[in-house]
């Protein structure tokens, strides 16, 4: 009886990227893979998704903790908004980004006069980008994981003696470390895939902004073989990842 | 229940998801007789003028629904050359015709309707003091352009090489109306886009018009194409866009006449 739909499930996801893999020009892959603005779309999208997913993990794991150990009622107004780039479509969410970091947006304005920092075009404003559409995975896994795991063992540790510090340390972070990796995962599979936020806040430009999403998009206007071989590229690099880093995470071995 | 229920809605789902994709062109919102509908692929930079005379069609021809897919010429005509139902395809540019016909979608040859040249968007005020295209290669402007696969970028390429001056933009664009929206959010301080789109921009952008755009005009095609469902009403609303009526309401948007 489940095979049925799983099938189809299976069949959804597997299908177009058969239908990409059958769509490659295998005999120009090199060539089309080893162009420069193709370099340097891959370099920058591997070094600009680290760093989100570096941010996602140093805001979102006691962001995560806040929210599922936290007892007060505004918290579940919190955890919908700490939902909401899940649900907006990310051109929205670039558009908010502009208007909030944007040269007319209100901490924008007052980087560009105080500071003359200007966050639009620049590879910080796609990591801005990336960070903020990849946090809510790693949050709502985190948060999850808490939740199940309860708070035993960190009052257990705190009537020993243990101070707060000491506890996060070495008792929650330890727990949470199978729900870390799958979540830290996730988040720089978003961000290694992001293009609205990314298109729309920090724009297109090669070795600075246009990352292997918008590349393969600039492509597809032109030379479809080329989009085609990116795209494989873009799928490789993050089979790889989920391949290396999710199964151990899933299983708890961290 | 909870299974058998996801396994129906996975059903319904593929199954709607393959109806769409074959929408014969007759698949009208009454049902009733005499309903047709006429798929037209037209470029982004016509919404405002194709708008307009999609209503005239529909006004002059009883039953018929004229739909409008308004993208970037270069994906519509991927999608034409992939089998989407399409009746006229209206192109910003050759090149994208021109693939269209080497795969022999189009019935007959594309004729010109009509002809866009570039032009120096700037906030409402020219706040730079924007003159010229050489003034764009200013160090302290943050100039926005298309990238050169679409047909503004290289217009904009193709300028660049007339005049000798080389712009270091802060972000190549997708297409013309994100160049726009740069401009209009305050991002940029100039961009380089289509007169049609400073005018149906509004007062949000003003226009600094450059004589070396007469340099990279664009001829638009538009094409009857082969697989047409509708190709009688195809070929009426291709009259209708190349006879008076549509040159007019493509003029008053700023396009140029062939």
């Amino acid at each position: 009886m489940l095979w049925i739909p799983a099938g189809l499930a299976l069949a959804l996801v597997v299908l177009p990227v058969v239908g990409l893999l059958a769509r490659t020009d295998y005999a120009r892959l090199p060539e089309l893979l080893t162009s420069s603005a193709s370099l340097n779309a891959l370099q920058l999208s591997l070094v600009t998704a680290v760093l989100s997913t570096v941010f996602c993990v140093l805001l979102g794991v006691p962001l995560a903790v806040v929210l599922a150990r936290s007892r007060s009622r505004g918290v579940r107004v919190l955890r919908a908004v700490v939902l909401l780039p899940l649900v907006l479509p990310p051109v929205v969410g670039g558009l908010a980004l502009l208007f909030l970091l944007g040269r007319n947006g209100f901490l924008g304005y007052l980087l560009d006069v105080t500071a003359g920092i200007r966050i639009p075009f620049t590879t910080a404003a796609v990591v801005i980008a990336q960070t903020f559409v990849a946090m809510p995975f790693l949050v709502v896994s985190l948060e999850g994981a808490l939740r199940g795991a309860g708070d035993r063992y960190e009052l257990v540790a705190s009537t020993l003696g243990a101070r707060p510090w000491t506890v996060f340390r070495r008792v929650t972070v330890p727990l949470l470390l199978p729900a870390l990796g799958s979540g830290a995962v996730l988040s720089f599979a978003r961000a290694l895939g992001e293009f609205g936020a990314t298109i729309t806040f920090a724009g297109s430009l090669e070795g600075v902004t246009r990352t292997l999403p918008l590349e393969v998009y600039n492509q597809a206007e032109a030379d479809v073989d080329s989009a085609v071989a990116l795209a494989l590229l873009l799928i490789v690099v993050a089979v790889l990842v989920i391949a290396v880093a999710r199964p151990r995470a899933v299983e708890g071995r961290p | 229940m909870r299974l058998v229920l996801a396994g129906v809605l996975s059903v319904v789902l593929v199954v709607s998801a393959c109806g769409g994709s074959d929408g014969s062109s007759d698949e009208g919102s009454g049902g009733g007789d005499g309903n047709r509908t006429l798929n037209v692929f037209a470029a982004a930079s016509l919404t405002e003028a194709f708008g307009e005379l999609e209503k005239q069609f529909e006004a002059e021809h009883d039953g018929v629904d004229v739909r409008l897919n308004l993208a970037g010429s270069s994906q519509l005509a991927s999608q034409i050359n992939e089998g989407a139902p399409a009746d006229v395809f209206a192109s910003a540019n050759e090149k994208n015709m021109d693939k269209v016909v080497e795969a022999g979608g189009v019935e007959g040859q594309p004729e010109t309707f009509a002809t866009n040249k570039l032009t120096i968007a700037v906030p409402p005020g020219n706040p730079k003091g924007i003159t010229s295209f050489a003034d764009l290669a200013g160090d302290d402007l943050t100039v926005v352009v298309c990238a050169s696969q679409v047909p503004c970028g290289s217009a904009t390429e193709e300028v660049e090489q007339a005049t000798g001056v080389t712009l270091s933009p802060a972000s190549e664009e997708q297409d013309v109306k994100a160049v726009l929206t740069k401009v209009e959010l305050g991002e940029a301080d100039a961009g380089l886009v289509y007169v049609t789109d400073v005018t149906s921009a509004g007062d949000k952008v003003e226009s600094v018009e450059f004589p070396e755009a007469e340099q990279a005009i664009n001829d638009y095609p538009i094409a009857v194409l082969a697989e047409a469902g509708q190709s009688e009403l195809a070929q009426q609303f291709y009259d209708l866009v190349l006879g008076r009526s549509g040159q007019e309401e493509l003029s008053k948007v700023g396009f140029g006449t062939p």
